[in-house]
């Protein structure tokens, strides 16, 4: 089953070969969202940038 | 069966192509996120990880946490336990800082830009005088190009640094002052070192002083020479080895060190160089896993490592 964004509601498809905690953008509204599950999809914001994320 | 923990923020591109790579050479990771840890700092490597599994457990952890400071500490903790990480403690906290990667850069005598810190704004405004204008202004902790500051004269430089001390917190007062390095051809050089060697190279070319490709840099191929090689492979060394990208200047003066990174993002350095990138970090997981006592064993990347049809 498809899931959908939590902020805008619409369906959001997921990608070939995705995985648990990658992110992916709503393709209606461009939120952020992480994959949390996937069997079933299950989807959340995700994680706001902080000032110490990097490489 | 050798048990890898990764250990991450989410998955970025990059881990997802580590999860292949794992997953063809036969191994599962166990994906640890950095929100579901909560270590008894008393006690020691036999409680349970997320995984449930206890952290004596693992042959070697793989950190790739986005968030610096949670995976940061998360090594300090597991080196201490005696768990075998990559990279170690020693190397994250002198890359994740750049004073620190300035300093143990210099005690090993690596070329590099002049840098010189500063704690108040007035001496602050001397050291770069000092150095000269322009100079770039760099907060000591930070990465993809954030905060970055070209000051181009003394108005700018007391404009930068009154803003610092004024709006940021402790952690923007300590001022590192950079020399500006007008770099050839308007690129610069991202190396990947994995244990002794330095497997490839890009040039990020951008019209921007910043090439970051995190800002938009573009990235092509940039061929591994004898002399790039062994800057790398002693500058990697210098800051505790591992798994690292580095920051190379080219300039009149030849080449510099200017960073280096110990989580590296290489989503789009695997298609210029043709090196599959992602699988030589795992080969080096697995040999450091497979080898107790070596545990920054060097890594010799053959012809299987090369792509064989680029990603």
């Amino acid at each position: 089953m498809t899931p959908t964004c939590p902020t805008c509601d619409a369906a959001v498809p997921m990608p070939t070969g995705v995985v648990a905690h990658e992110l992916i953008t709503c393709p209606d509204c461009g939120t952020e969202l992480e994959v949390l599950t996937l069997s079933p999809f299950t989807l959340d914001l995700a994680p706001e940038v902080e000032e110490d994320w990097g490489e | 069966m050798m048990r890898v923990g990764l250990l991450i923020t989410h998955v970025r591109p990059e881990e997802k192509l580590l999860l292949a790579e794992f997953a063809a050479c036969g191994i599962a990771p166990d994906v640890i996120l950095d929100r579901d840890l909560a270590f008894d700092l008393t006690a020691g490597p036999e409680q349970l990880s997320p995984s449930g599994l206890p952290w004596a457990a693992y042959d070697v952890i793989l950190e790739r946490c986005v968030s610096t400071s949670r995976g940061t500490y998360a090594l300090a903790i597991l080196n201490a336990w005696g768990v075998r990480t990559i990279n170690t403690y020693q190397t994250a906290t002198t890359c994740g800082d750049k004073l620190l990667t300035t300093l143990a850069l210099a005690r090993a005598g690596i070329a590099q830009p002049r840098a010189m810190a500063a704690f108040t704004e007035e001496s602050s405004v001397q050291v770069i005088e000092q150095m000269g204008y322009p100079a770039v202004l760099k907060p000591v902790t930070g990465s993809w190009g954030r905060l970055l500051a070209r000051v181009n004269d003394r108005d700018a430089a007391e404009s930068v640094l009154e803003h610092r001390f004024t709006l940021g917190d402790w952690t923007q007062h300590t001022v590192y002052a950079q020399e500006f390095v007008e770099k050839t051809g308007g690129r610069d050089i991202r190396a990947f070192v994995i244990g002794d060697r330095t497997i490839c190279a890009i040039y990020r070319t951008s019209p921007h002083w910043i090439t970051n490709t995190a800002k938009g840099g573009v990235a092509s191929n940039c061929p591994v020479t004898p002399e790039l090689n062994d800057l790398c492979v002693r500058a990697a060394q210098a800051v505790g080895g591992g798994v690292l990208a580095l920051d190379v200047f080219e300039s009149e003066r030849g080449l510099s060190v200017n960073e280096v990174n110990h989580t590296m993002e290489f989503r789009n350095s695997s298609a210029p160089t043709g090196i599959n990138i992602a699988g030589a970090v795992v080969s080096y997981v697995m040999s450091v896993g497979a080898n107790p006592l070596t545990p920054q064993p060097p890594l010799h990347i053959g012809e299987g490592a090369r792509l064989q049809a680029v990603r």
